[in-house]
Parts: structure tokens; sequence; C-alpha cells
């Protein structure tokens, strides 16, 4: 298996480190009803299709990026910097 | 010309070197070879036909094949601690001293006690095991199991540590073409002239393929000259590799091929410092599969006796090797292919005495007139005689009529099945072609393509065009313009072409084998469908069809055309079992390469590790890490006495120990305090420059991730350090903080584990030991070193941070050097400390310290506790959300019943403590329900004079000063203990504070 880092290119998915569903937001407050917490920290899905997960490339330059990949083929759709996913423009709250 | 005592060897012809003659030995006697046979070619050229006994029935097995999917012929290769069972003698390469043995058989070869078997046919049939050793079930691993393996075992695996090297390497390409056949050298021609960076793989020592063993011309040349010529351009060509001696075992996502280079199997041994074989991972941007094509038998009753063998590999053994391997042959055959090998057969000075052709008159073509011998329309091979060899054939003709035939050689040939193998690593399925009769590759990857045979393009001209067409495309995908030429041309369609398939005569009660290596038969399969085995995958496991170690490459197709019959459906219907990687056998050394015995990880030593281990010192592994576990000294009668020792010179004197196995991080800019703010249970914005603060992680999941020290060095800068076990998760931790969480944060962390080393110095006597080491321009007073703190220094012209932090309960320090300087700076410790009784301690010592003091460490954090189940809830801050806040409050997490950390003392102070114990209420009966908690470390404690543990106890903190019981039905314990609080030993914490 080979991704696309969009800093370093082509690598081996030996300098990778694989995560989970990127799909998760994590709530923006502490105080957010259970559920979402909930949802957040357990709640996965298992799609036979795209997939949008995160993976570090923890033997290259560390960023955390986000490939979304296709679960039957395993063909790599999207890579992406994880920092520049739309879905976490809603900062954590840190007081 | 040398002259040998080869009785099989043709005068002339063959791709062998006449010139180099080279011996080897069969069980035991010696034989002469030619560079450029193998082991089978050899065989057969000195008149050995015998060469194994099939694994069931013990029955006499000669060489079938001539390549890799060689079911029969598999003996073991050298002697002792470089004995190599099961290897086909069709690809082991003839070398000089070459030793090799028959498999599978006792007393000898050609007298095996085994064969007995045979008579006991029915007994045998498919699912025996299954079906046989039932019962008793206590008999199965006592009587039957080792009464199996002894009769029914492959070869014998050395029994020594294997003495060679492997190695692993990776290569990277335009196209990778996978086989070095006509069609193979075509696609690498085209792609190479349009200038792509390619690699030609090929299991063979030599290129060229089906085409070696051919009478075709290509290009108006033999075709073997036309491979020269293809050989020399592309060898010459700067951006291609050829890679002989190497089989492409697996294809992976995303144009990722395992290939195994025998770089030395072809010698006796390799040369010093080269490597047996080579694992290479070829990444390729398109990948063209010209795996060529495999024979297919025939089944028919008595297939398996020496002498019979594939039509194509006496075509081989001929036109390759120079070797004749019988003297009246009759060929049977299912199409045009069979008439080469008459033809051959009749060159080489042999007698043809029957061709029997499966079609009726009506289907044949030209090739028949072609031949000098009797042809048999519409016949078939009805039995077979001979022990240990081929005698006589019986063969009824399209009539009815049968007779019988002399002969001591028989060339089979039911029809040619596409090496589809690699082409389902992907997930394709083969698909049924009715056209050519056999299976034909899938859907694949778009960066895959397959040419010439593989395709089902059986002859010549169509692998040259397939080849060519397969190599410009895949140039082409990869950027560059594609080459207009045509590579090369042959005259006409020559080359074998399927006919209709020839599967089996019908139902007959005697041996037709279809699986030869696992002694599977027709009457198996017959069995296994009447038994209601009707999918391939579950037929395969009743019966073992294509389960030996040449996963069926010849017997596959066959036994499914078989299965499909019983069971009333077409081929298509029916499929194909799931081809996996490796396509043949892998040694394990060549995957692991050089990551065996001690390199299997990578090993790190402390800075400060020669000086310990000149103090004697016994290192443990903790991970990569060895540390210093504790120092023995001369007269001390075992460890325990050392390590009382040194932690009672830790709370008496001073000790030193290395702590540079800690995961180091330092972390700058703006937004660190915010960051780890996020990160930790506990506000560290708020941390003044200047001190350090003990810190907690969470996983968001509210239990405890990692704990360790938090240094303020700077408005902007923090040195923070992890365990040892997850130095790396945390920084990957904070790194989702930073970049996942608050990537707006204007942050970075510095991995600097390696960078500095840390020396913890404690003891009542460490401020007195630093004072001296420092110097009097340095002011080691409290009030100048607080409690807490963190100071700049340099010790010479070296940097060096000190923190006044402890980890043992004492008055203690921990000194932070840059990595080189550690080893000058222990030994110029030990000089100054050594009036002051400085003592090197270790990682149990400075356990027995921490377990005194009540400290969390791996046994506690567990990844199952929360900070308030380790006494730590106060700790967490309520001002700020931080990872892992939003769950700690859950129900479970606060139950008054969950067990919490608490220490625990032996009523009977003689009695020992285990780690694991589970706790009781005195009187309880040992269950899941009476369960109070468990303990998770434990030490002999030098300082209260017995053993002390901690523990996770229900209620823990109301049941101070109670009894329970440690119960440990592991090691046969059962101590009364006393619960205590976490931390024994100077609760007040006076000491640290001095």
């Amino acid at each position: 298996m080979r991704l696309t880092c969009p800093y370093c290119g082509s690598r081996g998915n030996d300098e990778f480190v694989y995560l989970g569903s990127a799909d998760p937001v994590r709530p923006s407050h502490h105080d957010a009803p259970a559920e979402q917490w909930t949802a957040y920290v357990y709640e996965r899905t298992n799609p036979a299709g795209a997939h949008r997960e995160l993976w570090h490339h923890s033997f290259g330059c560390r960023s955390w990026l986000i490939v979304t990949r296709d679960t039957r083929t395993h063909e790599v759709l999207k890579t992406e910097p994880a920092r520049d996913a739309a879905h976490t423009s809603s900062e954590v709250a840190v007081p | 010309m040398t002259r040998t005592l080869q009785p099989n060897r043709l005068a002339g012809g063959g791709l062998i070197d006449r010139e180099r003659i080279l011996p080897f030995t069969f069980d035991g006697r010696s034989y002469q070879g030619q560079a450029g046979d193998t082991l089978a070619s050899a065989l057969l050229a000195n008149g050995v036909t015998l060469v194994g006994r099939s694994f069931k029935y013990h029955r006499p097995r000669g060489i079938l094949s001539a390549g890799p999917e060689e079911p029969n012929a598999l003996v073991e290769l050298r002697t002792g601690a470089r004995r190599e069972p099961n290897t086909r003698a069709t690809v082991a390469e003839l070398y000089d001293g070459l030793t090799a043995t028959s498999q599978n058989r006792w007393p000898s070869l050609a007298f095996d006690m085994m064969s007995v078997n045979g008579l006991a046919g029915p007994l045998f049939s498919a699912g025996f095991y299954y079906k046989t050793f039932m019962w008793p079930a206590s008999f199965w691993e006592k009587v039957y199991e080792p009464l199996i393996r002894r009769a029914a075992g492959l070869g014998r695996a050395a029994r020594e540590a294997d003495p060679d090297k492997y190695d692993r390497s990776h290569l990277f390409c335009d196209v990778l073409v996978v086989g070095g056949g006509t069609a193979g050298l075509a696609a690498a021609l085209a792609a190479s002239r349009s200038g792509a960076r390619v690699v030609l793989c090929e299991q063979d020592f030599l290129l060229g393929g089906q085409s070696l063993s051919c009478n075709d011309e290509i290009d108006g040349k033999p075709a073997r000259s036309w491979v020269q010529d293809a050989t020399r351009e592309l060898e010459a060509a700067r951006r291609v590799r050829i890679l002989t001696r190497t089989t492409a075992f697996g294809l992976f996502d995303h144009g990722v091929c395992g290939a195994v280079e025998r770089v030395s199997d072809h010698l006796e041994a390799p040369a010093p410092h080269a490597v047996r074989q080579r694992y290479w991972k070829i990444v390729a941007r398109r990948i063209v599969l010209a795996a060529g094509a495999i024979e297919r038998p025939i089944v028919f009753p008595g297939n398996d006796r020496p002498g019979i063998m594939m039509s194509s590999a006496v075509r081989s053994y001929i036109e390759r090797f120079a070797v004749l391997p019988g003297r009246r042959a009759v060929v049977f055959t299912a199409n045009d292919s069979g008439y080469a090998t008459a033809q051959a057969l009749k060159r080489a000075g042999a007698e043809v005495a029957a061709v029997v052709d499966s079609r009726p008159k009506s289907v044949q073509r030209g090739a028949a007139e072609s031949v000098d011998a009797p042809i048999v329309h519409g016949g078939a091979v009805t039995a077979t005689r001979g022990r240990l060899q081929l005698r006589k054939i019986e063969i009824v003709d399209g009539d009815g009529r049968k007779r019988e035939i002399d002969a001591d050689l028989l060339a089979m040939g039911g029809g040619w099945d596409p090496a589809v193998h690699l082409t389902c690593h992907l997930g394709g399925k083969p698909q049924w072609s009715d056209e050519i009769g056999a299976f034909v590759p899938g859907r694949l990857p778009a960066e895959i393509a397959v040419a010439g045979a593989a395709g089902g393009r059986f002859t010549i001209a169509g692998a040259l065009g397939d080849g060519q067409r397969a190599g410009n495309e895949a140039a082409r995908n990869c950027g560059y313009a594609a080459n207009a030429d045509t590579v090369s041309t042959v005259e006409a369609a020559s080359g074998p072409a399927n006919g209709a398939p020839f599967w089996h005569l019908g139902h007959v009660a005697k041996k037709c084998f279809v699986d030869f290596q696992n002694d599977v038969t027709a009457a198996d399969i017959s069995l296994a469908a009447c038994e209601g085995y009707r999918s391939v995958e579950h037929l395969k496991r009743y019966t073992t069809l294509g389960m030996a170690t040449d996963q069926g490459k010849s017997s596959g197709v066959n036994g499914l055309a078989l299965l499909a019959e019983a069971t009333n459906r077409t081929i298509a219907e029916t499929g194909t079992t799931t081809y996996r990687p490796p396509f043949t056998p892998v040694a394990i050394g060549a995957i692991a390469g050089y990551e065996r015995g001690k390199e299997f990880r990578p090993s790190r030593y402390t800075p400060t590790h020669d000086w310990a281990a000149e103090r004697g010192a016994v290192f443990v592994e903790v991970g990569q890490w060895y540390r210093a576990q504790w120092y023995p000294r001369r007269g001390e009668k075992d460890w325990l006495e050392s390590v009382n020792r040194e932690a009672t010179a830790v709370r008496t004197a001073v000790g030193i120990c290395d702590v540079s196995t800690l995961g180091k991080i330092e972390v700058t800019g703006p937004d660190s305090g915010r960051l780890l703010d996020l990160v930790y249970a506990n506000a560290m914005s708020g941390l003044k420059v200047g001190r350090v603060r003990y810190g907690v992680m969470l996983r968001e999941d509210g239990h405890v991730f990692d704990d360790g020290t938090v240094a303020r060095v700077a408005p902007d800068r923090f040195f923070l350090t992890t365990t040892t076990a997850h130095a790396e998760a945390v920084l990957r931790h904070m790194e989702f903080c930073h970049q996942v969480l608050a990537p707006s944060f204007d942050v970075s962390f510095i991995d600097v584990t390696d960078r500095w080393a840390q020396l913890a110095i404690a003891g009542p006597k460490s401020r007195e030991l630093l004072g001296k080491l420092l110097g009097s321009g340095f002011d080691m007073s409290s009030e100048s070193v607080p409690y807490l703190s963190v100071s700049k220094l340099t010790i010479g012209d070296v940097p060096a941070r000190l923190y006044r932090i402890s980890f043992s309960g004492e008055l203690g320090y921990e000194l932070g050097i840059p990595a080189d300087f550690a080893d000058a700076l222990v030994r110029r410790l030990e000089e100054l400390g050594e009036p002051l009784g400085l003592t090197p301690y270790g990682t149990e010592a400075m356990t027995v310290l921490r377990v005194e003091k009540g400290f969390a460490a791996s046994g506690e954090l567990n990844g199952q506790t929360t900070a308030r189940d380790l006494g730590l809830a106060e700790l967490m801050s309520t001002k700020k959300d931080y990872v892992g806040r939003a769950l700690i409050g859950r129900p479970a997490f606060i139950d008054p019943d969950r067990p919490i950390l608490v220490s625990f003392a032996p009523v009977d102070h003689a009695a020992p403590l285990s780690a694991g114990s589970h706790f009781l209420n005195i009187g309880a009966p040992a269950s899941l329900e009476n369960d109070q908690g468990y303990m998770t470390s434990i030490v002999y404690s030098p300082t209260f004079g017995h053993y002390i543990g901690l523990g996770f106890l229900k209620r823990g903190r109301e049941r101070i000063g109670s009894r329970v019981r440690a119960y440990d039905p592991v090691r046969n314990r059962d101590v009364e203990v006393e619960v205590g609080h976490a931390c024994r030993f100077d609760p007040s914490g006076g000491r640290a504070r001095a």
C-alpha cells in the first residue's frame, strides 16, 4: 500500500501510523451533551466505500493526514493535511 | 567435447554448457550434470526417473514438469543447517557438489514400507482424517497425530539455525514486467524503447520462457536467438534492470510487488558477505503480468507413474536441456501442442509409438500430418503399468478398441491454464473462457495489465503482439511517448492453442490422480460431491485438493472441472478457490531479512551504558531500551541483597540512576501553554518560568494515558518528560491535539529524547554532591533551587539543566546534559560522590523507592485506570477544557465502589506478596462476585523490613487499617494483608522538600 503525503510525496505504508475514522467531530465544549461525546469517542461507521481516515506520517514529516480510501478497492481518493480539513474549523474551546 | 556418463544426454543442442561438468549426489549416489541443468534435467540425463514418494499412498513418483508448478519431484536440498525440504528439483539449479535426498520414504526410495497405504486405498479417501480419527478425543494428540505425522510427511527442516543472511531492498520503476518469456521480453523492449524505467523479473535463471523449448522462429531466426538479442538489448539499456532467479510472489495495493531473488541458491553456499536471498519490494507505476501458462495434466488411471510427464516438459528437456527422458514414447494430447512434442521426440531420436489425440479426426488441423507416427484419433490412455517406472500403456481408440503399447515415456497435455495467480492477489476473480477452455484473468486495477499466455493468448505471435501493446501502453501511462516500431514479428500463428478441454475418462474405480502432491483422486472428488460438498472452498479443505506446497498449480482446474461435472454445473458456475500470495513458497528468512535474533528490533542504550556495564550492572530490556536493573557487588548472595543496599543508600546517603529513557519533548511557541492545557488534565499555562509541575494526560475516554513532569524553561518554551514506554505515542498524541484539534495554535514540538541525558541524583546527601560538582558559584540552597524548580546552568562549558524533582521521596534532582557528555559527567560525579557513599542504583531499587511512596508507574497506568482511581482527582482542572475531561464524570468512573489505589502490607511480615493477586474479604470464597480489586506492584521494602504492594481496592480509602486477603491461585498464595495509604513512606513529603 502507498500513500501520497501532501508534503513528502508517494511513500510506503510502513512510514505511516493509522488512527481511525476522521469523521467524528470533537464537541466544542466539555459540557456538550453526553450523546455528542459518546458519539465522538466511541461511535464509528464501517462503510463499504469511501472512508475518511486519519493517518500520521510518523516516519516522515509527522503530519496528521486525512486519507479518503475506498474500503472495497483500497483506492486512495484523496490525501490532505488534517489541519486543512474543513470540519476542524470549529476549534476547541480553550479558555 | 568432454565425455560424461549421462546415458540420456543428447549429443548436441540444448542451452547447457557441455564444457562445465558438475558432479552431484542424489540419495548418496554420485552423478554428473552440466552447467545450465536443473537438478531435474540432470537426474533425467542420468536416467533417474524415480525421485520421490507421494504424500499419502507413498506411490513412486517421477518428474512431472519442468517448472515451478512441480508437484512430485520434491527433494531435500543440501545438508546440515542449510538443509531445505520440499525443494522442487525442476527449479533447483545444478551446482558443483549439490547434494539432494529423496523424501517421504522408508527405508529407501525403491522399497518404501509405507506404500502399503496404497493397498488400503479406500481407507484414505476424501475426508479420511475427519471420519476416522474422531474418537476418543484424547487419542488425537497422543496417538493419531504422531502416527499420521510419521506416515505422511514431506521433507525435514534443518534442525540448526539458518547460517545465511538475507537482504531486503526496495526498487522503484515506471514499468514492472513479471515474466521474461516472449510476451514479457516484448513488453520490456517496448517500454524500454519508450524511455521508461523498466524492471523485468524472471523466476528462471534464463530469460525466454517457453520459447527456449520450442522450435519456432521470430524475425526469421530461431526463437532462442531472438531471446538472446532481446536480452542483449535490455542488458545494454541504461534504464532497464533485469532480475533473473527472481519470483514475483505477490501483488499488493498501489503498484507494490513482492519478489524474492535467489541470489546464492545456485551455489553451494553464499560467497563471503553475500546474501542467500533478497526480498525485493518493487514499487511500479504500471505492471505488466506476463507470467505465462501452466500445462494441465489429464486425469486417467495410473497417471502418476514415473515416466509420465507433461508434454511441454518433455519438449523442455529435449530442446533446452538436451536430455531425452525416454526411448519409446506415447503422446497423449488434447490439443495441437502434443504434435510439437512428438516432433521433438522424433528429432531427438526417440521412437514415438503413438500420438493419442482425444479429439475426433474431424477437429484436427495440419499439425497431425507433420508427424511421422501412428495417430489414434478420439483415443485415450486407459491404464498404465510398471512398478517403479512406466513399462506399458493401455489405450483405447475412437472405436472403443483397446490395446497395449510398450513405452517408457508418456507425454500428456490436457490444455493450458493461464497463470492467473498474481491477478487474484488484489481481489480479481478469474473468468472462465469457453473459447480457450480455461480461466483467464478477471477485473484488474488500472495499473496492472496482462500479456501473452497469462491472458490466454498462447501463440508466439499473440505473445509478441500482446507484450508489445502492454509495454507501450504501460510506458504511455507513465508519460512516455509510445514507440511506434513493431518489436518483432513471427511468420504464422504457431505454438499451443487450447482445443475443447479434455479432463478425464469418466467414472473409473482405479486411481486417477488430480492432485499429485496431496494424492487426491477423481474418486475423492466424486465422493466429496456425493457427501454434499458443492463449494470449491469446501471441496478443497475436505479433500485437501490444492493444499500442498504446489498449491494446486497444475491440478486446480482439473479438480474444478470434476466437481462441476459431479454437481451438474458449469465450470464458470463452480468458480475457483482464492489464490493468495505467495505464488511459490517464500523462505521466512527472506521476509525477516536482517530483523532476526537480537536485530529483530533496534537496541537502545542509555548514555551511561558503558559506565554501568563496567560496574557489573545487570541489564533489563524495557521495550527497545537496555536499563541497569541492579549492580551486584562481590559477596552479595542474590539480587535482593543488591537492591536492598541500593534502595537503602538512596534513603540514607545518595544514589545515582540514569533516567534518560524517559521520553523528552521540547515544546516551543507562543501558544505552548495553551496547547499543554489541552493535553494535560491539570493547568500548565499558569506555570511560572523556572518551575516544574507533575502532569497527567488522559485519553479522550477519561482513562489516564501518561504522566510526567513539565518544566517551563522560558515564557514560550516548555520541556516535558513522558514515561519510557509512551514516548512516541505521547508525541504523536500531542501532534494530533495540535494539528487536528487546535491547528491555529502557534506551537511546535521537538523530540529530544536522545539529545538530553538525564541523571537522577537522589538522597539526603544529593545537595552536597551537586554542590561539589557545581562549585561555590552555584547556590544550591532551597531558596535558590526550590522543590519543583528548573535551573539552567553550565558544567564547565556544557549547558545543563537541573530539575529538582523526586521519584524516590528523598531530596532529589535530575540533571540534564547533552547526551554526549553524560559518560564524563557520571564518572565525575562518581569521583566526587565516593566520600559521600554515592551508590549507583537500577530500576529495581527505583521501583522499591516509588512503591514505598505510592507513586504510580506502568502497573498502575495500565490503560484502565482514571486519575481519580490513582488518588489524583484534585489534580484535574475544573477551569478549562482538556482531552478526557468530558467523560471523567461517567457513572462507572465515579462509582464509590470503584477500586482505588491503596497500599498493602502482609500481616505476617515474613510472607511474600505477588502482583496480580486479587483481593477478597476475609472468609469470602474466591469467586468473581467477591472480587475486591487487584495488586499491581509489589516490592520487598528494606525500609519497612517486609513486602509491600500497591493495588486497587474497592472503597480502599475507607478501608485503611482493615484487612483483606491477597489471593493468588497461580502461585498458590493466600496472604492476609493490611490496607494502608498509598504513600507509606514520609506521607507529609518533608524529605523531598528538605
